[in-house]
């Protein structure tokens, strides 16, 4: 991909932050009322609603306001949190290692168990490999992820007791432990985006062995492994790397529900209770840093397409 | 002298369905020579063609026949024989430059390919021979354009792409699929000007896949006209254009529009081909001859004519004298 290419998605993916830190800025007002009345609680007293208030900055002109904290948020200053005195930052800084890990898991999950399987399917259109894998696809994306994450755990750790069931370790436990513990979760996260890719990449691959260059390269003697690897799979990657990028955000969102299945404390726990709280200096942060993954992530899926595809380089 | 290729009694069929898309066709290609197989579409030439090197797709088997290769039938071979000689001894072009060329690899791999196949070529080896060919084949600046993708390129350069990468291991054969049909007329001239040079160049055999009768004026020295699944003529070129040996071939000869004789109605020839399972009985193509008599409706044979063989009874009898396109 010509440099020029990954400058304009940069600019792309910048362009999207931007718009999104309006959104985020504006959903303090987007709460009906007074904010700081409502944020105060109902219990508050006049001083309580008027600190509130003037932490905001909520008494001076809207433009003023987000000009000051966009310059915050460039700065990695995001505010503290109403009801514990962290910063938003370090706040999210605590709990969001679990929760990226355990995404980029269940990526890494679903690419290989997906493509793989799908890969064999299409190859083998009709066998009986390929009926199981079309029906285990439907069954994964058919489960909920919560429902698949206990179905694991009690196999994998209560019946067996080959993996923690619940709780995350750092790395600083060591990386056996610390593995030990993702293993479960990013499964259970990464199984319906497996499915998904397994599906889309059988349906790549079955259309790829239909075009004339697969035939081409037969007459010029490859075959097995050989074939599959520079002619169909690279081919049948384009679409699929498509269809991950569109999952990968999805994942972050999925991951809130296995945190709480598996009873790690990450960005889920967070947000949800800063939702409940209303603690909207968290739920800023929150939704910012889930938009910064997304658009990494797509770009990184991007990049991945322009490599694969050299139509999209040139253009 | 042993002929090269020499296809033998080959009949394709579509498994439970379909009996005799292609029956019982016989024809040679001989060392150096170029052989040409012409008729409509869905005659099964293509299928014909694609049967010598076992590319027929999956649902459709060859029943019976065989196609002997330099004293070896490709069609008993294990797939690992097969492979050896695909790319290898043998060449294949296809229609379609565009989408026969893999999109997502450069031209020079596509032509490095064969040699890392065949001859167990390193990348860079492989790669610099790739240059070569492609200068060989008239692209100019091949040492930037081996680095180029297929839609990069207009299709008459990824057809001499194409071209390129079949005679990567110096075949003796040379099977092309209507190499010219997707082309604009001018890069036709071309194209078969370059196949014309390598063959003389690399005394290459040629099996041409065509339903362009000048292509066949200018190219070939042997004919085999297919109609409706089997052989309905075998001759040579100027038997063909001299005197035609069935009614089918004359018929073809006629529909050519020529040039100088403006505003002349163009002659076609009614009806259609019978698609398979809806072929007569008798000769098959009766119902659209204009010599069709009665007894044509009893099953013909081959019979031999001159070097050759037709299938039409009254041409192998005497009976029927057939006008060609050009007079000795």
């Amino acid at each position: 991909m010509s440099t020029r290419m990954i400058i304009r998605r940069l600019g792309g993916g910048l362009l999207v932050l931007w718009l999104v830190s309006i959104l985020t800025f504006l959903l303090v007002h987007l709460i009906p009322g007074d904010p700081a009345e409502v944020i105060a609680g109902e219990n508050a007293t006049v001083a309580d609603v008027t600190r509130i208030r003037a932490e905001l900055g909520l008494d001076r002109p809207v433009l003023t306001q987000y000009v000051t904290w966009l310059s915050g948020v460039l700065r990695g200053d995001l505010g503290n949190s109403l009801f514990t005195d962290k910063s938003v930052v370090t706040s999210i800084a605590e709990v969001a290692p679990p929760t990226l890990v355990i995404t980029v898991l269940a990526i890494v999950v679903a690419v290989l168990v997906g493509v793989s399987a799908g890969t064999v399917a299409g190859l083998t259109q009709g066998s009986r490999v390929d009926r199981l894998v079309s029906t285990l696809a439907t069954l994964g994306i058919a489960m909920p992820s919560f429902w698949l994450a206990m179905v694991l755990v009690s196999v994998f750790a209560l019946t067996n007791t080959w993996l923690p069931a619940t709780g995350y370790a750092s790395l600083a436990e060591g990386f056996g432990t610390w593995l030990s513990h993702l293993v479960l979760p990013a499964t259970a996260l990464g199984l319906a985006t497996a499915a998904e890719l397994a599906r889309h990449t059988r349906g790549c691959v079955a259309d790829v062995l239909t075009r004339p260059y697969v035939r081409t390269a037969r007459a010029r003697g490859a075959s097995g492994a050989w074939l599959v690897r520079r002619h169909i799979l690279r081919n049948a990657a384009i679409p699929v790397v498509t269809v991950l990028g569109l999952q990968a955000g999805r994942l972050l969102g999925g991951a809130i529900v296995i945190e709480a299945v598996f009873g790690i404390s990450g960005l889920g726990t967070l947000a949800v209770n800063a939702v409940l709280q209303r603690n909207y200096p968290v739920i800023q942060g929150y939704v910012l840093l889930c938009a910064v993954v997304v658009v990494l992530l797509n770009l990184i899926v991007d990049l991945a397409y322009g490599w694969i595809n050299p139509k999209v380089r040139t253009a | 002298m042993t002929p090269l290729l020499s296809v033998e009694g080959l009949t394709i069929d579509l498994p439970g369905r379909q009996p005799g898309l292609v029956e019982d066709v016989t024809f040679q290609v001989r060392e150096g020579h170029c052989t040409a197989l012409i008729g409509e579409s869905g005659c099964g030439k293509t299928l014909t063609s694609m049967a010598i090197l076992g590319l027929l797709p999956a649902a459709v088997r060859v029943s019976a026949g065989a196609v002997w290769f330099d004293g070896v039938d490709l069609l008993a071979c294990t797939p690992r024989q097969l492979r050896r000689i695909r790319g290898g001894p043998v060449g294949m072009v296809f229609q379609e430059p565009m989408s026969s060329l893999n999109p997502t690899m450069t031209v020079g791999d596509q032509i490095a390919e064969a040699r890392r196949l065949h001859l167990g070529e390193r990348r860079k080896t492989a790669l610099a021979r790739a240059r070569e060919l492609l200068e060989r084949v008239g692209i100019p600046n091949a040492a930037r354009r081996i680095g180029s993708y297929p839609h990069e390129m207009s299709g008459g350069m990824q057809q001499r792409v194409m071209i390129a990468a079949a005679i990567a291991c110096e075949p003796k054969l040379i099977i092309a699929d209507e190499p010219t049909t997707a082309l604009d007329v001018t890069i036709q001239a071309e194209i078969l000007a370059l196949l014309r040079d390598l063959q003389r160049d690399l005394d290459l055999a040629v099996l041409l896949v065509t339903h362009d009768l000048g292509v066949v004026a200018d190219f070939c020295d042997d004919v085999v006209v297919m109609y409706a699944g089997h052989i309905a003529e075998r001759t040579t070129v100027d038997g063909l254009f001299y005197q035609p040996g069935h009614p089918y071939s004359s018929a073809l000869l006629a529909a050519v529009p020529q040039v100088g004789q403006a505003r002349s109605r163009l002659t076609v020839i009614p009806g259609r081909v019978p698609s398979a399972g809806g072929f007569p009985a008798g000769c098959r193509f009766e119902p659209r001859c204009a010599h069709a008599e009665p007894p044509c409706r009893e099953p013909q044979p081959d019979a031999p004519l001159g070097d050759g063989l037709t299938r039409c009874g009254r041409v192998a009898s005497g009976e029927l004298t057939l006008q060609g396109a050009l007079r000795g």
